[in-house]
């Protein structure tokens, strides 16, 4: 019995609880405290356990209880650290930690009640986002899939006097649960094929051999459409920009660095099942760098320094679908990381732009920060060399990895991968360029106000900024003269890619190339922009891409609007006129029919012996023959 | 003994309330009262003993009925929630004044017992009997103490139970003419052996009468208006108790007495109980009074629970089980927080209300809380039902299970938009001047968020209590 793993969770639901219930009565500091402190525990703990995963590997599941359990159907409430939770498990405790000291300044001007409500929700994600990478079957599994799901909703509509908000976020708990619905299908798929969910027990060769390839096909194919609602995939990724709607940490925690990455770690997860499914894996390929491109079309032309970045997360996060297409688990779980990195570290520099800028996101308002903000400029500088995927930075090596894999699979998902990589170098570029460079275009009083951030939000951002320097240190392929310490680590749990080696040459040229087109995307995103940032409205196709394609108008034109007025239809036509319609008829039928036998109660004494005569008879004939009147009644139905 | 006086308590204390003059003593005498009911109920839930959950005695017979009654794992489960209710619904509206208030907690108490009496009898005439007895208070309740189109609306449901109720009562005239030895006593039923023609035929008596109360679709159209027009606490018990009489019969009766004719028309049942899910769905969409989008919400559960029952899966069966439960104190839950809303408001319309976060956050976490659980979140209390009635239907058929699972995302479209429309956004003028509830209906509340969170995460011992009740069923349905 191994008691620390429940110490993980733990944490983060008494801190939850404790700041939920009694918020009302600590004071800020000490909320603060206890939120952070809270995830401190978990990371430390985590710390320790995934050191003894490295020396003894994975930890033997641990069952607290027995969850449902009837006749043949079992699931136990059960957790499970090995190679790839404890990786997740760092990285969500470890970011989140730094997210949390974060918040304690960013969120500072809410009142105390509702800042005691800001930790309690994140400390109830992390909860769940623990659950879901610990739980040792796929029903835990969803329960924190759900879980992260409820505190995205909580946390994007976190002010909820904004009806906005309010819509983005229902509409992201609604586009995940159509994402869910998928998951959901999979597992009972699931228990009805093989009878059991628990990871040890599915990805057995007893239990495989349970399954038809149809079935694993299905399986994989659901089990993806939850992975498209939850990290924001074609069809269902346009709940991710909007979502950028609740406090800027959130953004970087929960739509940056964890949650969204939990599609990722779920098929990582069930590779076993994903290696057998080549269809699936094409499709999850292609849809994984459509999204990558269509993504950072758009981030092209996006004006809020948000937006830009969480079109920028999709995009990246279409290039971890398209790892695991091609079958490079390992360089998927490597971008996870490298990204979790970065990225939480752009949309925490974006975050301190904001404080800064007195809560403009409109970077064509900004302009020249880098002499107000030194340390906030350096580290979003960092950032955007790192998802540049320039060497020697983390995101060269994770990004490249995945490429490589594409190449194996298919030249041509490689150069579309490339372009993608090129756009997103340029993006980011113009972004940095028109935020940090030339002068400061905002007004008089907000230039007066501008300011480095507090030490409360500027050592997140150094730490994070230092992981995203070296956090690729852990995978530097053989080709590079590395060992990729974290393959070694993660080949227990995933399947070594199939794909044929490609000779040190190859890769070297595929570097070359991929790099050289970033830097030239780069470089001429910075020279552009620096002299003379894109102010005005934009025209001609580039204001389809500001608009996003109109995506979000055609789903309303094709599914939301006939839904609603089919709906309507059902409501006023069907149930009023239809169902109620006759049954309000026979009822007035049956009143009608009242009113004329009242008339038989004529209060004449010989007319009610009659009826009484002619009852028993009827009576008496029906005792009598019943037998006959059954037969009539049965032919009749 | 325990299930007589389980009956015996709200029908005396009932009878005696409609004495009652003083509009206190009523109400404090009506939660004595049910409170007393729970208390048994609970020693009857824990109890094993089969001496203390059996009853019998003569009753009619000439007839051939005898009053017995008996307490297996579906009717603890039942009488419970039946016993739960009651004294959470008295709780949560202690406040609201009723004119003559004795003959109110009067018909409640005599209701209760009613219903006490479908999930104990074991007598076909006896079930009958307290059948009609829970549905008569309701009758008056709704039509004396209802709201304005209250006449309209009892008359409908009049209508649709009493159609419902004299088909069932032929139905168990003839059962009774085909006892060898004409006994209405269940065993005698269950011994049947019916040809299949017969089953074919006496199925549809039953099956209707059990629909109208579920509701199946097409038979559901007196739901909404009764429970729009009733007065809220009338509502809670019909909703969150009486429905639950419809799956308990089609449990109790209708699987093991017929199974032959389930085996033939169980496709058929399923169908119209899928079309009624995203039926009701799609309307509770569409709805901008906030008690008919919670009616159509629970008729799109309802109907989930009536799929599940005929797909005939253990799992199914015992997730349909643990929802009667879990979908009883939920409903409740949601037709306090419209209760409280509309006292203080004056309205149930979302396109007149806003804002409430603001001026009763204590009464918003509750009932987001609720809200979550009406979308069968994990770790609430009806995930675990629908989880596992989605198995079952899945078992039976992919497709169906498939086209089912739709409702959970409608779902969270009509939950998520309630709580947008009633308690984020701005403060509407209905709602300028709200303050947060008072504590009876937060206590209410918050005893019933301990229970969704308490059943969501260990549902095991109330999955066991019923146990029993599920393989005997399944027993009686494979023996064909």
């Amino acid at each position: 019995m191994n008691n620390l793993v429940y110490l993980i969770p733990l944490f983060p639901l008494a801190g939850f609880l404790i700041n939920g219930l009694f918020r009302k009565s600590l004071n800020k500091p000490l909320i603060g405290i206890i939120g952070s402190g809270a995830i401190l525990a978990s990371f430390v703990v985590s710390l320790v356990l995934f050191f003894q995963v490295k020396s003894n590997g994975a930890l033997p599941v641990e069952a607290l209880f027995s969850f449902i359990n009837v006749h043949d159907f079992k699931i136990d409430f059960a957790f499970q650290v090995d190679q790839l939770s404890s990786i997740f498990l760092l990285i969500i405790t470890g970011i989140g930690f730094l997210i949390h000291v974060y918040s304690t300044s960013y969120m500072h001007d809410e009142p105390t009640e509702h800042f005691g409500r800001y930790f309690a929700y994140l400390n109830l994600f992390v909860f769940s986002m623990l659950l879901l990478v610990m739980g040792a079957n796929f029903v835990i599994m969803f329960i924190g899939w759900e879980g992260v799901g409820l505190c995205s909703y909580l946390l994007i509509g976190f002010w909820f006097k904004n009806n906005n908000y309010n819509y983005a976020a229902k509409k992201a708990f609604v586009m995940n649960r159509i994402g869910d619905l998928g998951f959901l299908l999979a597992v009972f798929w699931l228990l009805a094929k093989v009878g059991t969910v628990n990871y040890h027990d599915v990805f057995t060769a007893e239990s495989l051999a349970k399954l038809t390839p149809t079935d694993i096909t299905a399986i994989t194919l659901l089990l993806f459409v939850g992975a498209a609602g939850k990290s924001a995939q074609i069809p269902l990724y346009t709940w991710l920009p909007d979502a950028m709607a609740g406090p800027t940490p959130v953004s970087a925690l929960i739509h940056a660095a964890t949650m969204v990455t939990a599609g990722i770690y779920m098929i990582a997860r069930s590779n076993v099942l994903y290696s057998l499914a080549h269809v699936t894996q094409n499709v999850i390929a292609i849809i994984g760098i459509a999204t990558a491109l269509l993504a950072a079309t758009i981030a092209l032309k996006q004006n809020d320094i948000k937006k830009v970045l969480a079109y920028s997360t999709v995009s990246q996060l279409g290039y971890m679908f398209l790892g695991l297409g091609v079958g490079a688990y390992t360089g998927a779980v490597f971008h996870v990381m490298t990204h979790a990195f970065f990225k939480a570290l752009l949309f925490l520099g974006a975050g301190s732009v904001i404080h800064a800028a007195g809560g403009e996101q409109d970077i064509r308002k900004m302009g020249g920060l880098k002499k107000y903000m030194p340390y906030t400029h350096l580290t979003f500088l960092v950032g955007c060399i790192a998802i540049a995927g320039m060497p020697p930075f983390s995101g060269f090596f994770s990004k490249d990895e995945i490429l490589a894999a594409a190449y194996a699979r298919s030249p041509i998902l490689w150069g579309l991968g490339v372009l993608g990589a090129a756009m997103t170098a340029f993006y980011m570029f113009r972004l940095y360029a028109t935020t940090f460079l030339g002068s400061f275009r905002g007004t008089h009083d907000q230039e007066h106000h501008l300011h480095e951030s507090p030490a409360a939000m500027t050592i997140p951002l150094v730490v994070l900024a230092f992981l995203s320097v070296i956090g690729g240190a852990v995978g530097v392929p053989e080709a590079l003269h590395g060992h990729h310490e974290l393959h070694h680590f993660l080949s227990p749990v995933l399947t070594t890619e199939v794909a044929p080696e490609l000779g040190h040459s190859t890769e070297y040229g595929l570097m070359a190339v991929s790099v050289v087109l970033a830097l030239a995307a780069l470089l001429f995103a910075l020279n552009k922009f620096s002299k003379k940032p894109e102010l005005g409205e934009p025209t001609g196709f580039g204001k389809v891409l500001a608009n996003k394609w109109y995506i979000d108008e055609l789903y309303d034109a094709v599914i939301v609007n006939p839904l609603l007025k089919f709906a309507d239809f059902l409501k006023n036509v069907v149930e009023k006129s239809g169902i109620d319609g006759i049954v309000n008829g026979v009822g007035r039928f049956v009143q009608y029919l009242s009113r004329q036998l009242r008339l038989l109660q004529s209060g004449q004494v010989g007319n009610y012996i009659l009826f009484m005569v002619l009852s028993i008879v009827v009576l008496f004939l029906v005792f009598w023959n019943q037998a006959i009147i059954l037969q009539f009644l049965q032919k009749v139905f | 003994m325990i299930p007589s006086l389980l009956i015996l308590i709200p029908v005396i204390a009932g009878l005696a309330s409609l004495f009652i003059q003083n509009e206190k003593a009523a109400k404090g005498w009506a939660l004595v009262a049910s409170l007393a009911t729970l208390c048994l109920a609970v020693a009857g839930a824990c109890s094993h003993r089969v001496t203390e959950l059996q009853a019998d005695a003569s009753w009619l017979p000439a007839l051939g009925s005898r009053f017995s009654l008996s307490m297996d794992g579906m009717a603890k489960m039942l009488v419970l929630l039946n016993a739960v209710a009651l004294p959470l619904a008295i709780g949560a509206t202690y406040k609201n004044s009723y004119e003559k208030s004795g003959s109110f907690y009067g018909l409640l108490l005599l209701m209760q017992a009613g219903m006490m009496g479908v999930f104990l009898a074991s007598d076909a005439l006896l079930f009958y009997f307290f059948w009609e007895l829970a549905l008569i208070p309701a009758y008056f309740l709704s039509s004396k103490w209802g709201g304005e189109k209250r006449i309209q609306a009892t008359f409908k449901f009049f209508v649709y139970t009493f159609a419902g109720s004299l088909l069932m009562l032929v139905g168990i005239l003839y059962l009774y003419f085909k006892t060898p030895e004409h006994s209405f006593a269940i065993q005698a039923f269950y011994n049947l052996h019916l040809s299949d023609s017969e089953q074919f035929f006496a199925f549809w008596l039953f099956f209707i009468a059990f629909a109208i109360k579920i509701p199946i679709f097409p038979f559901h159209t007196w739901q909404p208006d009764a429970y729009e027009q009733s007065p809220t606490v009338v509502t809670m018990l019909l909703s969150g108790v009486m429905v639950k009489m419809g799956i308990y019969a089609v449990i109790r009766w209708l699987l093991p007495v017929f199974p032959a004719a389930v085996a033939r028309y169980d496709h058929l049942v399923i169908l119209l109980s899928v079309i009624g899910i995203l039926y009701a769905s799609l309307i509770a969409i569409r709805q901008d009074d906030m008690k008919r989008l919670i009616a159509y919400s629970s008729i799109a559960h309802l109907g989930l629970m009536a799929a599940a029952l005929f797909a005939k899966q253990q799992v199914g069966i015992q997730g349909v089980m643990i929802q009667m439960f879990n979908h009883g104190v939920n409903v409740i839950g949601l037709w306090i927080v419209a209760d409280a809303i509309e006292k203080q408001t004056g309205t149930r319309k979302f396109s007149q209300l806003g804002g409430l976060a603001q001026k009763a956050p204590g009464l918003a976490i509750l009932f987001v809380i609720m809200a979550f659980a009406n979308v069968a979140l994990p770790l609430t209390n009806a995930f675990i039902g629908e989880f596992m009635m989605f198995n079952g239907l899945f078992r039976h058929s992919i497709w169906m299970a498939a086209i089912a699972c739709i409702s959970i995302i409608l779902a969270a479209v009509y939950t998520l938009g309630m709580v947008q429309k009633v308690f984020y956004g701005n403060t509407a003028p209905a709602t300028d001047h709200s303050v947060d509830s008072s504590l009876n209906i937060k206590l209410m509340l918050a005893i019933l968020v301990i229970i969704i969170i308490a059943l969501g995460v260990y549902p095991q011992p109330m999955l066991q209590l019923t146990n029993d009740t599920v393989n005997a069923v399944l027993a009686k349905i494979h023996s064909i």
